[in-house]
């Protein structure tokens, strides 16, 4: 099961990280999605924890409610844990059109998880996302930015899925 | 078919890393000649070039520019707008990819025209690993002195920065996106005030989509060869950017006027598998849609506006026999249910109703009122949505209904269950 | 009148001439159109958002927002045609569909916006499939209830939590019909930014933001012939109550309300301006003590309980600064569990103290356990304005025409300072009228301090008091208390004393009002509570008979040991989910 965030310990190292992504935002609260994205790159489960929420609250003049609505609004920001390796596959038509559904269910019964859960080991979690613009390459995954595809065969997604040990 | 290459013309030709291999080519030799021309002299270029915004809104860019350049309040600035969300576009990532310096001094001559202080680039989260190439591109632009203080020994002073989405398609529309630069959720506002008036931080804003900027400095080094592609009414090339079912996905540049025909079975190599056409997007998830009785009209704003068809942001997805009309009104809808704001009526609900009732329709379970319902609220959302992702989400189920009449009937059944 | 500022257009055939920067929905009003509206409100940015005021404009392809429309020369708008009715009808049927319909057993029953718009349109019977999620009701605090099933999304809880109160401890979050106003990490209100000020419950159109309903716990007790019923009213109550039978804004209806809360079955009928008389005299006393032994500077009044609440939360530092003193409602509850219980020889544990208050921050105040003895409160229940309103339909009282009638003694003497207590400025302009007299031996040269008067949000003052010359402040609303307390925090702030009320335009606005209550309606009841001390026999605090005797026998002078301790409290700061 995904790990509850309220247990997230905000250690010193990550508090000057956020710190260091604070300065390099300029502490300007308008800049908040760009900083969110920052912290959540630097917590290794791509999630913002809900201390951290707050820790940002305390040092910016922002109000939390507005952060809070920033992550649940925006499909790039998470406050629920997800895998190191969060696997986004694209669920619009072209990438539909082209069989994603083969994709997903090779995925999840490659990984033997769902949408929500983690494999054992932390290292993934399966995510439908919005077209991400690599039409030409459907049906496609997208994971830590770098685009997979096109992934047609069994093969293809176990050899994708060996690269992230 | 003829190869033309106008705003790709760089490709490939320079080091994408070095300012100096772009300079080798010929860059920022617009830019060199816009300072010497006169804000108004740039924007009639655009204007005489026809070129329409290249995102989806098809507004003159000439007309925006000079609009913009006279708007008497202080700090104007330009925003670039590279959060391509429309479902299968992805010619901008292509320019930001191939060109980026290119783009940054089309930025440069668009803030030089409307007088802007600064520029802001809205990158798509998704585009996320295109970042360094622009990180670059500005900061070897500001090593070379076309960004900071004193332009060219213009006196004028101008910066680029660079922000990042955060996976919203709705900030694709601008009143989003500048919310979403001012550190809010990308939720739209109503119009007035109007973006060239009052837009980012309240500044007078200039907005412009990656391959509309991009056309400009190749039109002011060398209009003639736009100029005379294309057809009367649409000048030049696009970018589409063809997706789906056919056998060579990608981004391909044309002139104006070419058949569809001639993209899919020529540019893009034929459906997979030589299967028949069900039916053709034009212009990303809000566009509308066709069946094959289009194959042959020009690729153009004239003959698209007769045929009930918009070009948008120029992507064409082709959808073959073995996805039903229904199977695709659904995952389209499902796109804006996703993708909605939800802040206003209309759209937040409106969506997640015409969903269940084209589900119904799928199951064969709808009556004759479901369909006139759904009509009505097909009608009753774009017409009264706040923004323009509300008034589009239903573009392709509205033309649905005269292309595809025959998928809303009830079928009677004989005799009883 | 320039000329140019007008501008000719015609509503539905109609021509009307409104001035520049008029919006459509309010040029219907004056030819007595009001077009539906839900995310509207008038002391509020436009939101344009429900879109249910959708009207034709001709000339424009799409409807537009009526609400959020300029009037232009020459506009031809139309709010009858199939097409506005098609849409909207149809917007208010997409809510119906997203909205739980327990109607009959909502607190707003009757007075809901929403509703009011579904008989407006003739919605009979749903035609779209009903998609409403069940949602947890969050009721975790004495004061505040959201349930989210009711919510409509129309965003103007947030706007006042935002832009009146500068809190935001609700906002949007999620979005597409995933979109909820929820407070962050959907915490109980306790955990949040809230202080419980409650003006969202007076903005919220529908249930989704309501108080916690304690008119029930009244009825029982009663019912109880064990209990005395004692029952005191708010100064501002009396001036807002009006309006929810019909009567204009800001009527004054204090001998009605009496006589309603003796048919609801109160044994005595009480008037919170005793407590307030009581306070002013503590609080011009520890002013006082302040100023000639020197110690913490400036000091801010304490009879607001979300004030109270929100430095107690946000500036937790700062609490010194907060005069001890109770405030009225809970002065009066402290002196009745005791000199008064002793004196009618009851004993104070049967007394069921039971105050009327505009405002639902009184319900956390009330169970705040420094405000009671032995794990009994002083304060038994706290019902608001609207929650009185219930108590007078449920009774079936014909409001209007009823026969006036008095306070009981003793505890419903009063003064004319007591009573403005109600508005901002109505603490500050009734302590100076005590501290002069007090520090001078003389009477005020003027007993209308008009410069604390006003809607504005910060009013500063000089007053020379002896030798004194005192800065002071009168603050309203927590965004400008904010402001202030900022500025104290870096030492910044030269006043002696402030008053900070939350709400805007003080009790009178409060967020146990009538939802009805806007600011225009606030102004009115501020003038009503001014016309209630001119036309009062006593005027200043001090002079109140029964207090003079309440120290004379008992607590020996005001800022006594005694005093200290029925009539003082303490504060503490509230622990944060997270500590840096």
């Amino acid at each position: 099961m995904i790990e509850d965030s309220g247990k997230f310990d905000l250690n010193d190292e990550l508090k000057t990280q956020i710190e260091t992504i604070l300065d390099n935002h300029c502490h300007d609260f308008t800049q908040i999605v760009g900083i969110l994205l920052d912290v959540q790159e630097q917590i290794s489960q791509h999630y913002i924890p809900k201390i951290a929420a707050f820790y940002i609250a305390d040092k910016l003049p922002i109000k939390l409610s507005a952060i809070y609505d920033c992550i649940t609004f925006y499909d790039a920001l998470s406050d629920k844990p997800r895998g190191r390796y969060p696997i986004e596959v694209c669920d619009s038509v072209a990438c539909k059109v082209n069989d994603n559904g083969f994709l997903l269910e090779t995925l999840k019964e490659l990984l033997g998880i769902d949408f929500g859960t983690v494999t054992y080991d932390g290292r993934f979690t399966i995510e439908k996302v919005s077209c991400f613009g690599a039409c030409d390459r459907a049906p496609a995954v997208k994971i830590n930015k770098i685009v997979y595809g096109p992934l047609k065969t069994r093969e293809q997604v176990r050899d994708l899925l060996k690269q992230f040990v | 078919m003829e190869n033309i290459k106008y705003i790709t013309e760089n490709f490939g030709k320079y080091d994408i890393s070095s300012i100096d291999s772009y300079m080798s080519i010929g860059g920022f030799e617009a830019l060199r000649k816009a300072v010497a021309m006169d804000g108004d002299a740039v924007a009639a270029v655009l204007s005489e070039a026809k070129i329409k915004g290249r995102g989806g809104a098809e507004y003159p860019m000439g007309r925006k520019w000079s609009q913009a350049r006279v708007v008497k309040r202080p700090h104007h600035c330009v925003v670039c707008n590279a959060d391509e969300g429309e479902t299968c576009t992805f010619k901008d990532r292509e320019l930001i990819k191939n060109d980026p310096f290119n783009l940054i001094e089309a930025i440069i001559i668009a803030g030089w025209t409307v007088n802007a202080e600064d520029a802001y680039i809205y990158l798509r989260a998704e585009y996320a690993c295109l970042r360094p190439r622009i990180i670059n591109a500005i900061q070897q632009a500001e090593e070379h002195d076309f960004l900071g203080k004193n332009i060219l020994g213009t006196g004028w002073s101008y910066n680029i920065h660079l922000y990042s989405g955060a996976g919203a398609y709705v900030c694709g529309e601008g009143t989003a996106l500048i919310r979403s630069i001012e550190g809010k959720a990308g939720r739209p506002r109503m119009k007035p005030p109007f973006m060239k008036q009052s837009g980012l931080f309240a500044r007078p804003t200039c907005i412009n989509n990656v391959e509309s900027l991009s056309i400009v400095p190749h039109l002011l080094r060398n209009a003639l060869p736009y100029m005379q592609a294309g057809t009367k009414e649409s000048v030049g090339t696009k970018l589409i950017s063809v997706g789906g079912n056919v056998n060579k996905p990608g981004v391909y540049e044309i002139p104006f006027g070419i058949s569809i025909r001639d993209i899919i079975y020529d540019l893009a190599g034929g459906v997979q598998e030589g299967r028949n056409i069900r039916l053709i997007q034009f212009g990303g998830a809000s566009g509308k849609i066709s069946d094959d009785r289009i194959l042959d009209i020009p690729y153009s704003y004239e003959s698209f506006a007769a045929n009930n068809l918009i070009i948008g942001s120029g992507s064409v997805l082709v959808i073959d026999e073995r996805t039903s009309v229904i199977d695709f009104l659904r995952y389209t809808q499902d796109f804006f249910l996703h993708e909605s704001c939800g802040q206003c009526t209309p759209c937040r609900e409106g969506n997640r109703h015409i969903r269940i009732f084209l589900e119904k329709i799928k199951n064969g379970i709808h009556t004759d009122e479901d369909i006139r319902t759904m009509k009505t609220f097909a009608t009753v959302m774009p017409m009264s949505s706040l923004c323009g992702l509300g008034e589009t989400a239903q573009n392709a189920l509205k033309s649905a209904f005269t292309i595809f009449p025959e998928v809303f009937t009830v079928k009677k059944s004989a005799g009883g269950i | 009148m320039i000329m140019e500022d007008m501008i000719n257009l015609k509503i539905n055939g109609m021509p009307v001439r409104v001035h520049k920067g008029t919006k459509i929905l309010e040029a219907a009003r004056l030819l007595h159109i009001d077009i539906p509206h839900l995310c509207y409100h008038p002391d509020q940015r436009i939101k344009a958002r429900c879109r249910i005021c959708s009207v034709e404009v001709v000339g424009k392809k799409r409807l537009l927002a009526a609400c959020a429309t300029e009037c232009w020369e020459g506009m031809e708008v139309f709010t009858d045609t199939k097409v506005v009715r098609d849409t909207q009808r149809g917007i208010l049927q997409l809510i119906m569909a997203d909205h739980e319909e327990n109607c009959l057993t909502c607190p707003r029953n009757g007075n809901c916006v929403l509703q009011q718009l579904c008989s407006r349109f003739n919605i009979l019977r749903p035609n779209l499939t009903h998609v409403a999620e069940h949602l947890t009701v969050r009721t975790g605090n004495p004061s505040l209830v959201h349930d989210p099933e009711k919510c409509v999304k129309c965003g103007r809880c947030i706007r006042v939590c935002k832009d009146v109160q500068g809190i935001e401890a609700i906002g949007f979050a999620g979005r597409s019909t995933g979109l909820k106003v929820t407070t962050p990490y959907e915490d109980d209100f306790a955990k949040t930014d809230c202080v419980l000020c409650g003006q969202c419950t007076v903005v919220c159109p529908v249930g989704a933001l309501v108080e916690r309903d304690d008119t029930d716990k009244v009825l029982d007790a009663i019912f109880d012939p064990a209990k005395k019923v004692i029952v005191q009213t708010a100064p501002s109550v009396r001036v807002a109550l009006g309006d929810a039978f019909g009567l204009p804004d800001g009527s004054i209806v204090t001998k009605k309300m009496v006589a309603a809360l003796r048919m609801i079955g109160f044994d005595k009928v009480f008037d919170t301006n005793y407590g307030a008389d009581l306070t002013i005299t503590e609080e011009a006393c520890e002013l006082i003590d302040r100023l000639k032994n020197n110690r913490k500077m400036p000091m801010t009044t304490s009879c607001c309980p979300a004030w109270v609440n929100f430095v107690e939360k946000h500036y937790p530092g700062e609490i010194e600064h907060l005069s001890s003193t109770k405030s009225p409602m809970s002065i009066f509850s402290a002196v009745l569990k005791t000199q008064y219980a002793r004196q009618e020889k009851i004993a104070p544990e049967n007394i069921f103290s039971v105050a009327v208050m505009p405002c639902i921050a009184k319900k956390y105040e009330a169970r705040r356990p420094e405000l009671g003895k032995n794990g009994n409160f002083d304060t038994d229940a706290v019902i608001t304005t609207r929650g009185l309103i219930k108590l007078i339909k449920y009774i079936g009282i014909d409001f209007v025409n009823l026969q006036e009638d008095e306070f009981d003694d003793p505890m419903g003497e009063s003064t004319g300072a007591g009573a403005i207590f109600g508005t901002t400025g109505g603490v500050m302009e009734a302590a100076l009228r005590t501290a002069y007299e007090w520090l001078t031996g003389r009477e005020m040269p003027t007993l209308e301090y008009t410069p604390v008067r006003g809607f504005e949000g910060i009013k500063e003052a000089q007053v020379k008091i002896d030798k004194y010359n005192l800065k002071i402040a009168v603050v309203h609303t927590l965004k400008n208390a904010a402001l202030v307390m900022n500025k104290l925090q870096v030492g910044q702030c030269d006043y002696d004393f402030i008053e900070i009320m939350a709400c805007p335009g003080g009790c009178v606005g409060g967020g146990g009002q009538p939802v009805t209550t806007t600011f225009a309606a606030t102004k009115k009841r501020m003038s009503a509570l001014y016309e209630i001390d001119r036309s009062s026999k006593l005027r200043r605090s001090h002079e109140n008979p029964y207090l003079k005797k309440l120290y004379a026998e008992f607590l020996v002078s005001p800022g006594s040991d005694k005093a200290h301790q029925l009539l003082h409290t303490c504060y503490q700061a509230r622990t944060k989910e997270f500590d840096f």
